[in-house]
This record gives C-alpha cells, sequence and structure tokens, in this order.
C-alpha cells in the first residue's frame, strides 16, 4: 500500500493542506473492458466507460468512485453525468463503484472519499464521462436515421432528429459497438440543466422507508454475528482468556482469539454481547496504562516552552516582541474526540473456496481490499469489496490501519470459513479510539500602536495523525501537515515580518485521526479567537479589525461580508443576545459564520442562530451545498460545547452518548441560514469547511455577552455564571 | 415460540423472552429499517411504535411488545407516503440516512398527540434523537410541512 503512496506521493504534495491547493487533473475515461465484466451485463447493454451503463431497458446505472456518507455525493456525481447525457432522471440507478484503477481519486491517487473534494475532482471526469456516452448514442443514431450526427439532438433520454427518435436503451446495443471518441466537448455553462441549479437527493427514499442498506443491514443466512473484547486500555493484549461461561451462553457458537482481542460468534448480535459479557479475560496491558489526558496537557504545556520542530521563522518573532506597542498571550487546549457516527462500525466477511467477499461502509474500498486480502494471503483482486452506504464516516472510516476490516478478516480467518459480520458497540466505538488528537497552542502576538499585529509566536503541540501510517509519505521535515493547517497558512501571517511557528509532534498510545475538518478543528478556533482578541485589545471592532487584515484576500472577505450583512452586525439584539464572528479557508473553501448566543441560568451556552456565507466557487448543487454547512455547523456546535474524550490511567472514561455528548436538536440553533458567495472562482469542498469557524464564533460571541476568553474546550467545561 | 404483531402481520420468532425488540426485528426478521445506534436509549435510532407509543427498541424486551400492535418504519405507509415522508422528501432532510428511521417514526407519535407543534414542542420531543448530521433544521421544518399536510387533507394520498 505504501508503494501506491509513494507512487502518488507528488499528487499528494501537491494537494497540500489536506489536500487544498491547486492541481491539475489528468483526464481519462478508462475502464470500459472492466465495467463490462464486472456487471452482469444483459444483452445489448452499453457501458462505453466505468462510470455508466444504459440497459435495454433505458436504465441509465451510474456507478460511483467515491462513497455516500451523507455528503450528497451520490447525487451531485449523477448531475454532473445526466447533465451531459441529457438523461432522464426517473431512469437513474446509483451504485457505489468497486476497488478499480478508474475510481481513483483524479487527485489523490489512491480510492478515497475524503478531503472535502468528491465534487471538485470529479467534475471533469463524470461530465465526460457523460458527454462520451451521449458523442457514441448520437452516432448510433444518425446511422440509424440516416443523418449526420450533428443533425441530432438529445432530450432526456432520447436522440432526436427531425420527426425520428429513439431511447437510449434502443440505441445502446448499436452504441456498445462504436469505438470511443478520444476527446468530446462539454456543455457551456449557460446550457446547463442541472449544474448551478441541483437536484432532489437521489437516495432520500430510501433513506425514508427503511429499505436503505447500510453495513450494519447486511444479513446472509447461516451467517454468524461476532463482537470483540478489546483491552480496556489502547495496545493491550490477551494473556489469558476463560471462554466457557461465554459458550454455554444459548446462540453463541464459537470463540476465537484474535490480534486485537477475543471474538465471540453467535447466531444474531444479543448472544453474541451476551457471550462477550461472560468472557473472562486476563490483559497484558502494556505502556498504554500511562496515558492521563490531565497529565497530557501538563507535559504538552512543557513542551510548548521549547522551540520544537521550526514550521515557519521569518525575522525574529522573540526579539520583536521588545518594539511591540501591547502583547497579547494565550494558551488553548482541546481534547481528544470521537467521530461517532451513528452506524458503529461493523463489516461483513464472506469467506470459501479461496474467495472472499466483503460488504462494509468504508471511505476506502481499495486500501480495505489490500489489508484484507495481506491477512488472508489472497491477492486483493480475489476479494470483492462492496460498498454500502455509510451511516456517517466523518473521516472515521478511513484508515490508513483499516482497523475494522483487519479486525473482521482477523475474525474470518481464525474461524476458517462462512459469513461473519463484525460488530462493534457503542461503548466499542466510543473507546476504539482513532481520535481527533489532542492539542495545546500557544500563543504570544505583539500589536504595534496601531493595532497591527507586528510579531507572532505560536507553539502547536499535539500528535501526528500521519505519522506512523501510510499517509507518512505526505510529511515533509518531520511536520504532518494536519497539525498545522490553518496556522502556518493563515492569510493573516503573511504581513506579519517577525513570526516563529513550531510544533511537538509526541506519541502515545491512543490512536489518531481526521475528524471533518482535520487540523482546522484546532487551528481555526485559536486563529480566530486570537484575531478576536486582538481586535478588542486594539480598540476595534472584529469585523473592521478582519477587513483590515484581510485585505488582500478577496474570497474571505466575499464570505465575511456577505455573512455579516445578513446576520445584521452592527445592529442591536435583543436583551441578553450577542454575537460573535469567524472566517476561515479549508479545503479550498472560504466559510465565514456569525453566531447569536445568550448565556443560560446555568451558565451554559445556548447558541441561537447561525448566520453563514461560503464561496466554494462554483456551487454544483446548492441546496446540497446548504445542507452541508447546515450539518458542519451542528457538527461543530458539538464540538464546542459538549465532546469530549478524557482517559484516565489508560482507560477512556467515556462510553456512549450519554456521556460522550455530541450535538442533540436542543443544543443546536433554531435558526440557520447559508448563503453561497456568487463566485467564479476554483471550486472548493463543502463536507468539512462549515466545521472549523463554529467554535471561534460562538467563543467570540461568549467574549461579547461576559467578557470572558474561552480556550479550553469543550466550552461547558466553563460555567460562565460561576 | 414469541408471536409478534408487527406492521399489522402475524409473526412466530425463537427468541429467548430477555431479548431486545430491536435484535428480534433486526437479526431474526430481518425488519432492517430500525437502526442500533447505542444500545442505551441514548439515540434513538432503534424507534419503533407499540401501540402508538413511541418505545426505543433496543431496550424494550421482547416480552414486553407481545400482544401489542408494533409498528417499524417499514409498516409506517405501505408507499412511503406518510405526511413524514412526504414531507422528508420535499425539505430533503437526510444526509446519511441512519438515524432517519427513528426520527419519522418519533416525529410521527409526536404528530400523533400534537397536531401542531411548535418550535419548542419539537425540540422538547426530539432531542432524544440524535443525528451525527446535524439534520435537526430540516427535521424542524419538515415536522411543520407535515403537520400542515396533515391538517389540509388527510396523509397526503
Amino acid at each position: 500500500m505504501t508503494d501506491i503512496l509513494k507512487s502518488s506521493r507528488r499528487g499528494f504534495l501537491k494537494t497540500g493542506a489536506v489536500f487544498g491547493s491547486g492541481l491539475l487533473i489528468s483526464f481519462a475515461v478508462p475502464g470500459a473492458r472492466r465495467i463490462a465484466s464486472l456487471t452482469n451485463a444483459q444483452g445489448g447493454m452499453f457501458a462505453p466507460n466505468a462510470y455508466l451503463s444504459i440497459g435495454t431497458d433505458n436504465t441509465l446505472k451510474v456507478l460511483l468512485a467515491h462513497a455516500e456518507m451523507g455528503q450528497g455525493i451520490w447525487t451531485t456525481l449523477t448531475m454532473m453525468i445526466a447533465e451531459e447525457l441529457d438523461a432522464d432522471w426517473s431512469k437513474i440507478v446509483v451504485e457505489h463503484a468497486p476497488p478499480g484503477e478508474p475510481y481513483k481519486h483524479p487527485a489523490f491517487g489512491i480510492q478515497l472519499t475524503g478531503g472535502s473534494s468528491t465534487t471538485w475532482s470529479e467534475f471533469e471526469r463524470y461530465r465526460k464521462a457523460g458527454a462520451m456516452a451521449r458523442a457514441l448514442l448520437v452516432q448510433a443514431a444518425a446511422a440509424r436515421f440516416g443523418v449526420q450526427p450533428s443533425a441530432c439532438k438529445t432530450e432526456n433520454g432520447y436522440v432526436i432528429a427531425g420527426d425520428k427518435r429513439a431511447s437510449y436503451g434502443e440505441l445502446a446495443a448499436d452504441a456498445a459497438k462504436l469505438p470511443p471518441p478520444t476527446d468530446v466537448p462539454l456543455k457551456e455553462a449557460k446550457d446547463w440543466k442541472y449544474i448551478g441549479k441541483g437536484a432532489k437527493r437521489l437516495d432520500t427514499p430510501a433513506k425514508i422507508n427503511g429499505t436503505a442498506i447500510f453495513g450494519m443491514d447486511v444479513h446472509f443466512p447461516g451467517m454468524l454475528t461476532a463482537l470483540v473484547a478489546h483491552a480496556p486500555v489502547f495496545g493491550g493484549k490477551v494473556k489469558s482468556f476463560d471462554a466457557s461461561k461465554a459458550k454455554a451462553i444459548p446462540g453463541v457458537r464459537k470463540v476465537v482469539q484474535v490480534p486485537s482481542g477475543i471474538a465471540v460468534l453467535a447466531d444474531h448480535y444479543w448472544a453474541a454481547k451476551k457471550g462477550r459479557d461472560a468472557l473472562k479475560i486476563e490483559w497484558d496491558l502494556g505502556p498504554g496504562t500511562s496515558v492521563n489526558t490531565t497529565q497530557l496537557f501538563a507535559d504538552y504545556r512543557k513542551l510548548a516552552d521549547t522551540p520544537g520542530i521550526k514550521v515557519v521563522q521569518e525575522g525574529n518573532a522573540d526579539a520583536a516582541f521588545s518594539k511591540a506597542a501591547k502583547i497579547v498571550e494565550a494558551e488553548y487546549t482541546f481534547p481528544y474526540l470521537a467521530h461517532a457516527p451513528m452506524e458503529p462500525l461493523n463489516c461483513t466477511i464472506k469467506l470459501e473456496d479461496g474467495k472472499c467477499e466483503i460488504w462494509t461502509g468504508t471511505q476506502a474500498p481499495g486500501l480495505e481490499q489490500a489489508a484484507a486480502a495481506k491477512i488472508l494471503g489472497l491477492k486483493p483482486d480475489q476479494i470483492t469489496v462492496n460498498t454500502t452506504f455509510l451511516g456517517g464516516g466523518f473521516g472515521r472510516r478511513a484508515t490508513a490501519a483499516c482497523d475494522w476490516v483487519t479486525e473482521a478478516a482477523e475474525i474470518i480467518k481464525a474461524h476458517g470459513k462462512g459469513t461473519v459480520k463484525l460488530v462493534w458497540s457503542r461503548e466499542d466505538d466510543t473507546r476504539g479510539g482513532y481520535y481527533r488528537p489532542a492539542f495545546l497552542h500557544r500563543v504570544k502576538v505583539g500589536l504595534n500602536a496601531e493595532g497591527a499585529p507586528i510579531a507572532w509566536k505560536h507553539m502547536i503541540v499535539g500528535q501526528s495523525i500521519m505519522a506512523g501510517t501510510m499517509f507518512e509519505v505526505m510529511m515533509k521535515d518531520g511536520i504532518d501537515p494536519a497539525s498545522v493547517e490553518g496556522v502556518n497558512d493563515s492569510p493573516y501571517m503573511e504581513a506579519i515580518p517577525d513570526r516563529y511557528i513550531g510544533l511537538h509532534s509526541p506519541r502515545n498510545q491512543v490512536p489518531v485521526l481526521w475528524w471533518r475538518s482535520v487540523g482546522h478543528t484546532h487551528t481555526a478556533a485559536v486563529m480566530e479567537t486570537m484575531i478576536d482578541e486582538l481586535a478588542h485589545t486594539a480598540g476595534q471592532d472584529p469585523l473592521e479589525y478582519r477587513r483590515k487584515l484581510l485585505k488582500n484576500h478577496p474570497r474571505h472577505l466575499s464570505a465575511l461580508n456577505l455573512a455579516a450583512e445578513k446576520a445584521g452586525w452592527g445592529k442591536p439584539l435583543p436583551a441578553g443576545r450577542f454575537r460573535g464572528i469567524a472566517v476561515h479557508e479549508s479545503f479550498l473553501s472560504y466559510v465565514a459564520h456569525v453566531a447569536e448566543i445568550s448565556i443560560n441560568d446555568d451558565g451554559s451556552i445556548r447558541v441561537h442562530r447561525v448566520v453563514s456565507a461560503i464561496d466554494c466557487g462554483l456551487a454544483v448543487n446548492p441546496d446540497g451545498v446548504k445542507a452541508q454547512i447546515e450539518s458542519g455547523i451542528n457538527f461543530g456546535v458539538g464540538g464546542a460545547l459538549t465532546s469530549e474524550i478524557t482517559l484516565e490511567n489508560g482507560r477512556v472514561q467515556q462510553s456512549n452518548y450519554h456521556d460522550y455528548r455530541v450535538a442533540r436538536m436542543f443544543d443546536t440553533p433554531l435558526e440557520i441560514e447559508v448563503y453561497i458567495v456568487d463566485s467564479k472562482e476554483k471550486m472548493g469542498g463543502v463536507g468539512e469547511p462549515g466545521v472549523p469557524p463554529v467554535a471561534p464564533a460562538i467563543a467570540n460571541a461568549v467574549f461579547a455577552a461576559t467578557g470572558k476568553r474561552l480556550r479550553d474546550l469543550p466550552f461547558s467545561k466553563t460555567n460562565l455564571k460561576a | 415460540m414469541v408471536k409478534l404483531n408487527i406492521n399489522q402481520k402475524e409473526y412466530s420468532v425463537d427468541a429467548s423472552m430477555d431479548m431486545p425488540l430491536l435484535w428480534v426485528l433486526r437479526d431474526l426478521l430481518g425488519l432492517t429499517g430500525t437502526k442500533f445506534g447505542c444500545g442505551m436509549a441514548q439515540c434513538g435510532a432503534c424507534t419503533v411504535h407499540l401501540d402508538g407509543d413511541a418505545v426505543r427498541s433496543c431496550v424494550t424486551l421482547v416480552s414486553r411488545a407481545v400482544g401489542k400492535k408494533i409498528v417499524t418504519i417499514e409498516g409506517l405507509s405501505p408507499d412511503t407516503t406518510h405526511p413524514l415522508q412526504l414531507a422528508w422528501k420535499e425539505v430533503d432532510v437526510p444526509q446519511c440516512g441512519y438515524c432517519q428511521s427513528g426520527q419519522i417514526m418519533a416525529a410521527a407519535v409526536l404528530l400523533k398527540e400534537n397536531p401542531n407543534p411548535t418550535d419548542q414542542d419539537i425540540d422538547d420531543a426530539m432531542s432524544g434523537n440524535i443525528c451525527r448530521c446535524g439534520t435537526y433544521p430540516r427535521i424542524r421544518k419538515a415536522i411543520h410541512l407535515a403537520a400542515k399536510m396533515q391538517q389540509e387533507g388527510g396523509n397526503g394520498k
């Protein structure tokens, strides 16, 4: 797998700030033969490329190189094909593609859904796939009608020339015999019917009547369900175990040891759970018992006293502070966070006759395939991976370690053969690691007499996500871009002559991972509350202060100004309500939020309203963009207000949604307004960029309300009436 | 054998009486529209109706469901035309979709008991149902829309 990545390292590196800045998409529509071999082709099916096929019954099947986990690409990628193909929207069937060359991410080089990149990265490839199919259908129709292709037009699944018309299904067999064109023109923007206008989500009907199939819903006769008892401490190993009581539970069929613990295989979840509860296990806990989050932050604080790895050094920040009129210093802490998707992790795996088949909701099916192949001693092409709907991802279903699929493969290997569904309980998920790493930031800023920052020293301490994984190839000089993105590339930094950004990436046993918006989850909170603090220190309005500092950053400004205008920035609010503002770029998009809050009698925060503006370039599916920003805001509200994973003696203290608090309806703003900047700029992502500015907008509003700066997340740690 | 009435059909199933209804539905009867999210009545993904009340099937022993009318998402309407389903479609509520069966089943009981709920009523009734995608604003909007549809003419058929 590392080889796969190394070969595409340039692609990875170029994409920079998790997958940020510019890259050239080389375009190809490969895989016609492959797709033909993958589908149960009825006679006459037309599969001009790997991304679509048309049956004689007029069904248009679209194959997605990316996974649908809520972000809406089931619909948006399909819109791209339908647009160029002039397809009949009512005849569309969508499926996740299997692992395969044609489905590798055009920019990242592996098959991966992440980095808020699906729409912009596929905008050429999926439109061209549709355009190529259309060209062949037109050619087939022209031959049949005895006219020139230029005399034909396409509309709603038909090719039409004068009074002659043929449906795409009728033309499929003829079109399938034609050689694919090397290049095809795309529609001009003025002719778009779907792009920029939108379409209803194609997955809604199945998701409101119980028919949508998630990994958890996969079932086969005779299948066993497995639950695994994991060590109570990360890195712990089984010393010995006694399964006699577990085996006595009705429905329990087998107990096997796997590298990650003891697996109980039973007829159904309930028996497996009761069996697991009845296991007696002696653990060799190992060094993981030393992790205490209170101590961890104390250690991080000491590390922040030392220079660390130099990320950025310009001028001499330490010396420049002596020239400053005012100095602001602050320290910030961010806890470990679990993704806690609604669907706990699961994987169904079938092994027989040297062949293996997997059903799971994953953001990286090719990696899962390779991981399972290695464990089972098979070649990747002996393993079929079926990607189901994902019951939430947020990064958790994209691990370099392929942790849950690996566990399922180990179980079936130990079991021998048959079909097993591995299911994690909610407790397994909450305590299973792969958290957003805990971070500490320490920032010292010197202001000149006019209140502008002239010296900035910024220490960042926290575990690297990429170090020690296959993604390490993206690191340079020991710097994990995911630890510093949002600080080292902050638009506020470039005008500051003396600055130093230092990084420490301590290691421990707790596995860490990207959590919706990755490094920006903490860096945006630091930057945007610090800027607010500087504005107040300088005696200036926080919006005006930002406008001055961002004067050379038109996309930040367009989002900032639109949000401020729509929120009525500067206008009076009802008694007890206060506003805060924040703007941040991530994943190539620019988002500003204005949060309106009040302080409850018990000292907690109520967020009433968030007004948001995004510049993501072309919004292919505007309602989908709005839905993602709404989603990002509410995801961010949970992270800002209540979510926290703590460890004592290596043991995670939270277990389920009652003590790992994510946003419930009553925690979230009653009013969310999202405005999309009318932008012709480069396209960006929308799945993640709504998250980063949430916490700082709320914290800045709390400052407006109370004069208190919240710098330790989650904010529920601080009683604002105390 | 345990006899159950689910979605107006009689089932006979080999389950121990201490098994939660959720696992009877999902693992023994293949009614997988009802979801497992937490196993301790914290998230609402497993919400079903028991004689018209919304219950968390993950903590409802099957013994409690015997002799009662059980309705799951599969039985809420025969053709996805319950006003809530129509409203959910109109507003495009779901994202990942995993929690939505439970959201709709909880909302159905809310609307039955309170045909014209306020935002506060909705927040009070629905805050036991977690949506990690944060579709809450659209859930509120769709419940209001369904309430309107219900008042204007039956179930929208």
